[in-house]
């Protein structure tokens, strides 16, 4: 992907709530927790919103990292192991009941699945069917609007 | 150079010695800058409607009127193409192969620049792995370019997959054999295209009057440095000293014959290739090819004005995945460009141009082994002169060591095309009689919608894709993608001026599939 500042957090925000709204809903009564459906979904949902807000902060710092590169591209493979720190990030908020919103800590395992499975969905999105609905999306380094 | 067309140079099934018939053109025609329909009727010319006219016939045409076809929903009978060529990669291939790229070789570009698919979806590599059965072409794509090469297709593949995408569209309904003399601008508005067919004995004169006509007329020829082309001309001699975009087998040939030593000049994929052909003869066949490898710049490391944008250099070369960064296909260079004014524009290109080549895996090993065994040598300098040496020729160099004298059995002068746009008649007519002018880097200057500046006629609309378009708001022009961005913006161009449909997700997705099946539209 060769991103601009703007269409990666449009692309961050538009695909977590596209791709990764679907995925959730459809991974959340599969995660292993005890829990209500109503809290179960809550708590999801809650996660993946948290994703997308501290998510602009870490385009922030992609955007960053990639003006050393010569190319300014930031390369597929890039964009799969930033799964690590993201996921430290949001896992330690999400287990430890610190994001707004949630009924309870999540529980590490249903955070792993949930989190993985979404991440690896938005990415295989990204790195090609997005193209095909939205034909001018690759040469606006990202920007849907 | 001047007054002779491409068509002479680059295209393959043109006798040499052809010369374009506009001598026939009464006076009134050839001097005035508009046209009236009375004034083509009078001179007998006939003459036929068609709303859009592309010239040229070659990738860019094909990459536009894919784009005409499947977004703007134009119907083949609203698109002329006017060409020489009888189908669409015909030069791209020519001059692929002549320069090494042998059909099962890969080319430069990557998995989604993809001329015969809009959406870039799946990419090449995609295909290959499902056409091959492998996960090895998608594995290249998730670890490029930091632990693998950037994965690029087959020239084979490319091929092929223009031609299905060319059969899918009808390309060749729309299709008419020509040489384009001249654009001019029509009174009352659109344009009056003026071709004749070279090919047959008499050529007549034929007009298309149009709203709407796409340039994409590719290279004017070929560039040679003065001195090489002073040598061939003043000797006659046009086998010792080759360019490499001419065909040059005879010089691969020989070598098996005969051990010799080659200068190769230049610094550029082109220049690799050739390295890589000898290096691979000379394994392959146990030869005893000696290369010297002349270049101008000497690239020993990294470089760049700023410390953030360095480009990877090494050995004498300057490295870069595509002839341009990646990011001016789309990102943020993309963006920025789009952005400045022209004056600005020149000084971005003054730290992005610059000849590169890949990096390659390959490459790094075989010169590696070429050089520890001391059979390349790169010398960085420049020509002074070339004179014959019994059979072969000595060569001059200026270095920065003082003069030195080499003696080569062949040259390859890797220098390039010529992309000169006063060398093309069509583009010098535009510039002389159609209100277009050049822009600072010297090409034609084009806005953002790729609309030649100053050259609307009424209604009508003049567009200009690849080579000559360099230099205005977008950088990657003469590539499969910056062919494909101008086609649309383009489009996008017809569909706000009300001529065609601009195209939403929903009929993306929905012609996707058709792509995807194959079904002919
Ligand atoms: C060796 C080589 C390798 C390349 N590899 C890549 C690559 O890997 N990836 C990439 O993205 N790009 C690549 N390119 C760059 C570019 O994509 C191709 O050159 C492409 O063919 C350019 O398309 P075009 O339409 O501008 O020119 P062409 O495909 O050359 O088509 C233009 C044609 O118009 C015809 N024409 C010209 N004047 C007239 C006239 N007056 N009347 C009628 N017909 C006329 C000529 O036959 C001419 O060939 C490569 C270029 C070269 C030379």
């Amino acid at each position: 992907m060769v991103p601009t500042l703007f269409g990666r957090i449009q692309t961050r925000l538009f695909m977590l709530a596209l791709v990764g709204g679907v995925v959730t809903a459809a991974v959340a009564p599969l995660l292993p927790v005890d829990a209500p459906a109503a809290a179960r979904y809550q708590s999801v949902y809650v996660v993946l919103a948290a994703v997308a807000v501290l998510g602009v902060g870490w385009e922030l710092i992609y955007h960053v990292l990639m003006q050393w590169r010569w190319e300014k591209d930031w390369p597929t493979l890039f964009g799969l192991v930033t799964i690590v720190p993201e996921g430290v990030l949001a896992g330690f908020l999400a287990t430890g009941g610190h994001l707004p919103g949630l009924p309870g800590p999540v529980p590490l395992p249903a955070f792993a699945v949930h989190f993985t499975v979404v991440w690896l969905a938005v990415w295989l999105f990204v790195n090609g069917p997005v193209r095909v609905p939205f034909i001018r999306w690759r040469f606006r380094g990202g920007r849907l609007l | 150079m001047v007054g002779s067309s491409v068509t002479e140079v680059i295209d393959v099934h043109r006798a040499p010695g052809d010369r374009p018939a506009s001598s026939g053109l009464p006076p009134l025609l050839r001097t005035s800058d508009r046209w009236t329909d009375e004034m083509v009727t009078a001179a007998g010319i006939p003459m036929r409607d068609k709303p859009v006219v592309t010239v040229g016939g070659g990738i860019g045409s094909f990459v536009t009127v894919d784009y005409l076809r499947i977004a703007g929903g134009l119907p083949t009978s609203d698109i002329q193409v006017v060409s020489n060529l009888s189908h669409p990669w015909q030069t791209y291939e020519h001059l692929a192969t002549v320069s090494q790229i042998a059909l099962d070789d890969r080319i430069r570009s990557d998995a989604a620049s993809r001329p015969d698919n809009i959406w870039g979806f799946p990419s090449y590599a995609v295909s290959e792995a499902f056409r091959k059965r492998t996960l090895a072409p998608l594995m290249q794509v998730l670890l490029e370019p930091v632990f693998a090469d950037f994965y690029t297709p087959k020239l084979r593949a490319v091929l092929e997959s223009i031609a299905r995408e060319a059969r899918r569209i009808r390309y060749w309904d729309m299709l008419e054999r020509g040489d384009v003399e001249m654009v001019r601008r029509r009174a009352g508005g659109g344009y009056f295209v003026l071709f004749a067919d070279q090919r047959i004995a008499e050529p007549e004169h034929r007009v298309i009057r149009c709203r709407d006509v796409h340039l994409a007329v590719g290279y004017t020829g070929l560039k040679f440095l003065p001195e090489l082309q002073e040598f061939r001309a003043g000797m006659n001699d046009f086998h010792h000293v080759v360019n490499a975009y001419e065909d040059h087998e005879h010089v691969y040939h020989a070598l098996r014959r005969r051990p010799g030593t080659v200068l190769v000049r230049g610094g550029g994929i082109v220049a690799s290739r050739v390295l890589e052909r000898l290096i691979r003869e000379r394994m392959d066949h146990g030869l005893q090819t000696r290369i010297l490898h002349v270049l101008r710049t000497y690239f020993s490391g990294r470089h760049g004005k700023q410390l953030w944008a360095r480009r990877r250099g090494k050995d004498g070369f300057a490295y870069q995945g595509f002839n341009y960064p990646k990011s001016v296909w789309g990102g943020q260079l993309k963006a920025e460009m789009r952005k400045l004014d022209p004056d600005a524009r020149l000084k971005v290109h003054e730290n992005i141009d610059g000849t590169t080549t890949a990096w390659r895996r390959e490459w790094q090993r075989q010169l590696r082994t070429a050089r520890s065994q001391g059979w390349y040598r790169a010398v960085n300098g420049t020509f002074e002169d070339l004179r014959r040496d019994g059979e072969g020729v000595l060569a001059r160099l200026r270095t920065a060591d003082g003069t030195l004298e080499l003696h080569a059995d062949y040259v390859i002068d890797c220098t390039g095309l010529n992309a000169e746009v006063r060398d093309h008649q069509v583009l010098r007519d535009l510039l002389d009689h159609g209100g277009a002018r050049m822009n600072g880097l010297g090409r034609i200057d084009v806005g953002r919608e790729f609309a030649v500046t100053g050259a609307d006629s009424g209604m009508g609309r003049i567009y200009l894709s690849g080579a000559a378009a360099l230099g205005g708001p977008f950088p990657g022009v003469d590539t499969f993608l910056g062919l494909q961005i101008a086609a649309q913006e383009i489009v996008d161009d017809m569909a706000r001026r009300g001529f065609c449909r601009r195209m939403g997700p929903a009929g993306a997705l929905a012609h996707w599939v058709r792509w995807a099946a194959g079904r002919q539209i």
